[in-house]
């Protein structure tokens, strides 16, 4: 069934539709559709789950490992300066190997004070064990958090879908619904794995000295690393039901390319419009969307990059004193790699400044100028 | 449980650091620098030792006992005693 | 072959076990025994960073015979609302799901997430052990830290110059439907509140007087004795608020001078007789204002105050 629905309201009927038992949030311009979509669920009945309607995004994700500690499936979602509010508490749920999952919907940070897109809200989160899917389009956000649902539960990490500001948030795009009962066939109810239960009374997360901690972490990386062939799976799963079939790294007219784009969120769609457009011109254009950022696309961005003549990566964040984070990530995945290209890095769009898809190819031109430095600040105004 | 869990590595916890078994195993009377002596003399079982005993280390029994292995010495039994029939006693 | 005593006023049967970490007199795990001796065992610790992180041991052991989820340090009433509303939705809520922690995790860094669950009357149960201070980092100064106190961060030349935060009243102002005092010398009264209020549905709030004699400054053998001072001396009232009804549940008869309490611990030696009389004038002060909320808030809610037996002299 398909319906018209904003990014936001979205994710709300995702988490109801995913059979979120506990949902706690604090409201945050421009999450606060989500939230209150689904209190007007759990009012209605149409939701069968606790809502904890707390006094900070804090509190939201503490409730939330509580909930997940009590072994039922639990939900939030924030933005911006909530997201960083639970920085502390998002190690808390990962080490705790709790499957909390999260919709961030991204957001500048401030000051100066500001509500327009940019990543550096959740890709400050990168070392906090969470798992993170960046959606790009409404109905990437729907298929994303039940598949996030899947994958955390199985691998016993939280995980995180990440929407932008606006462009997503509040438009408004057809989302196709798949049936309930498919659904709860995709998504059967929660293992209780790692949870308290006063019939096997144990300590959870004791006092733990460098003699067990450091293997601790160990396993930690393990479920990540383990979390790739879950989402293999669960995506050949999600396809096979859907037809909509997700790639950790998904390349768009990459085949015979020799400048690939490579972008994240929203912008993979502007990409492909833009590509198609350089395509018509003859200009061998494609692009690559990383769809899952954590675990990290390493092989896969690897067999799709390896030999071409250059990547060029758009950057809607940076790492002050760096560069751009995908493009980080990106190099440290090719380095020393036979063939690697060279990687142009390129931040634009912080703040919500709109990348349209004549940005897009404006920066894979200046890309494929050998005189092209290695970072460079798109449309900046000196 | 008053056994010491043995953990080789990984493969012997649990993600989370659950516990696997209870602190009974850690003989807390070697913390003591004086030890309780009940005069059964003057005792008359009214369990206050027992009662205010931080570490469990009086039986809860007619008479108590001082359960040495685990006794930290802290002195509240003696303190507490009515009658007192403790004494805290250096060297034992 | 020893029997079993005759006439027990706690019951024997316990939840924790000997072995852990507490230093020498530690009143944090009176308080704990205590409290689990009523909760029993359905029930679910939820505790933020506190003596307790410390004392129930290592991984991969602990002291609890219930389970006990570690939380942040601010977190400790959210986490356990979380787990009172998870645990309903898998149909356990006849756990009692506790929030222990102390009371700098309390009145300090916990005071937000505490006032969310009460305002939202969450079904847990908060009970903080009181020592007055952040004695797990070593003795730094909490808002619960009284008046006149040294500690590492407010030094004898330079001590505590401000009152005890009051939870008490806090809580009750957030119109919740049970609030306690209660001491680690009087375990029976603790056994007797914590019964009550696992009884409540909503939340209910216990603040548990336990000493910590490193802390303190005092010997260990003083644990249970300056607790009981501190009751008998007014120092630290034991009070029941239901739904907004104040009750003083011990009136000692003659109180003991405040100087005596005081004289027991180190924290307190630096003080001069005029501060001790300060002190003492704030203790009578504050036990006015209990008596006339307690007066006035029976009256108002149409309830006859019951004259209590007056309690015996205290034998120490």
């Amino acid at each position: 069934m398909k319906e018209v629905v904003t990014g936001n309201h979205v994710v709300s009927h995702a988490a109801r539709v995913g059979r979120a038992q506990v949902v706690s949030a604090y409201p945050i311009t421009p999450q606060t559709q989500v939230v209150e979509k689904i209190s007007e669920f759990v009012a209605d009945g149409v939701m069968d789950a606790k809502f904890i309607k707390v006094e900070s995004e804090h509190s939201a994700m503490v409730a939330c490992i509580g909930a997940s500690a009590a072994g039922v499936r639990a939900f939030t979602a924030t933005s911006a300066q909530g997201l960083a509010l639970m920085h502390e508490v998002l190690h808390w749920a990962a080490n705790a190997r709790l499957p909390v999952v999260l919709a961030n919907i991204n957001r500048a940070m401030g000051p100066p004070w500001t509500i327009w897109t940019d990543q550096i809200d959740s890709l400050s989160q990168r070392d906090t064990g969470w798992i993170q899917f960046y959606a790009e389009s409404n109905q990437d956000i729907f298929d994303s958090i039940l598949i996030a649902f899947k994958v955390a539960e199985q691998v016993d990490l939280p995980a995180m879908v990440v929407l932008e500001a606006f462009f997503l948030s509040h438009t408004a795009e057809p989302v196709d619904f798949p049936d309930q009962e498919d659904i709860d066939r995709f998504l059967p109810p929660r293992p209780a794995r790692n949870t308290v239960d006063p019939e096997n009374p144990a300590a959870f997360g004791g006092l733990t000295g460098p003699d067990h901690y450091y293997e601790l972490k160990y396993m930690e990386h393990n479920a990540m690393l383990e979390a790739k062939e879950t989402i293999a799976a669960a995506t050949q799963e999600y396809g096979d039901m859907t037809g909509r079939y997700y790639k950790m790294a998904d390349p768009y007219r990459c085949d015979d390319a020799e400048t690939v784009l490579v972008v994240s969120g929203g912008v993979a769609s502007t990409a492909k419009d833009a590509v198609d457009e350089a395509r018509e011109a003859g200009w061998k254009l494609g692009s690559l969307k990383i769809w899952a950022f954590r675990p990290f696309p390493r092989e896969e961005v690897r067999a799709l990059l390896l030999g071409r003549k250059r990547v060029v990566v758009v950057d809607r964040n940076i790492s002050f004193g760096q560069e751009g984070i995908f493009c980080s990530e990106l190099k440290a995945s090719l380095y020393s790699q036979p063939e690697a290209p060279p990687v142009l890095g390129f931040i634009a769009g912080l703040g919500g400044r709109d990348i349209k898809g004549r940005d897009l190819l404006a920066m894979a031109k200046a890309g494929e100028d050998p005189d092209c430095p290695e970072f460079n600040w798109y449309g900046v105004k000196p | 449980m008053t056994e010491k869990v043995e953990i080789r590595g990984a493969r012997d916890m649990p993600p989370m650091a659950k516990s696997l078994g209870r602190m009974s195993w850690n003989k807390t009377g070697s913390w003591r620098n004086v030890t309780p002596v009940i005069d059964y003399d003057k005792c008359t079982s009214c369990m206050l030792c027992w009662k205010f005993c931080p570490d469990l280390a009086v039986t809860c029994a007619d008479p108590p006992e001082i359960i040495l292995e685990y006794c930290k010495g802290c002195g509240v039994c003696a303190e507490e005693c009515p009658v007192d029939a403790i004494v805290m006693r250096e060297g034992l | 072959m020893a029997e079993v005593p005759k006439k027990l006023t706690i019951p024997a049967e316990e939840h924790i076990c000997s072995g852990h970490l507490a230093c020498q007199g530690c009143g944090a795990v009176l308080a704990m025994r205590y409290a689990l001796k009523a909760l029993g065992p359905n029930t679910v610790y939820t505790v933020p960073a506190c003596c307790w992180s410390v004392i129930d041991g290592p991984f991969p052991y602990t002291t609890l015979g219930v389970p006990l989820f570690h939380i942040a340090f601010e977190a400790a009433a959210a986490s356990a609302a979380g787990l009172a509303a998870g645990l309903e939705m898998v149909g356990k809520e006849d756990v009692n799901v506790v929030a222990w922690a102390g009371d700098g995790g309390t009145a300090d860094i916990g005071i937000q997430a505490l006032s969310g669950a009460a305002e939202r009357n969450d079904n847990i149960m908060y009970i903080c052990y009181d020592n007055e201070a952040y004695m797990n980092t070593g003795v730094q100064r909490s808002s619960s830290t009284p008046w006149g106190a040294w500690t590492t961060t407010t030094p004898a030349r330079h001590f505590k110059k401000r009152p005890k935060k009051n939870l008490v009243d806090i809580m009750v102002a957030h119109q919740i439907p049970y609030v306690a005092t209660a001491a680690i010398a009087f375990p029976e009264d603790v056994l007797k509140k914590v019964n009550k209020a696992k009884q409540i549905k909503g939340t209910k709030y216990l603040q548990i007087f336990a000493s910590c004699p490193p802390g303190w400054r005092m010997a260990p053998e003083y644990a249970v004795k300056s607790v009981r001072m501190a009751v008998n001396a007014r120092v630290w009232p034991l009070l029941e608020v239901d739904n907004g009804v104040y009750t003083i549940t011990r009136k000692p008869r003659k109180p003991l001078p405040v100087a005596d309490y005081l004289r027991l611990q180190g924290r307190f030696s630096h003080l001069t007789e005029e501060q001790v009389e300060e002190i003492q004038q704030m203790v009578d002060h504050n036990w006015e204002r209990l008596l006339f909320l307690e007066k006035s808030t029976h009256e108002m809610a149409g309830i006859p105050l019951e004259e209590k037996k007056k309690t015996k002299e205290p034998d120490k």
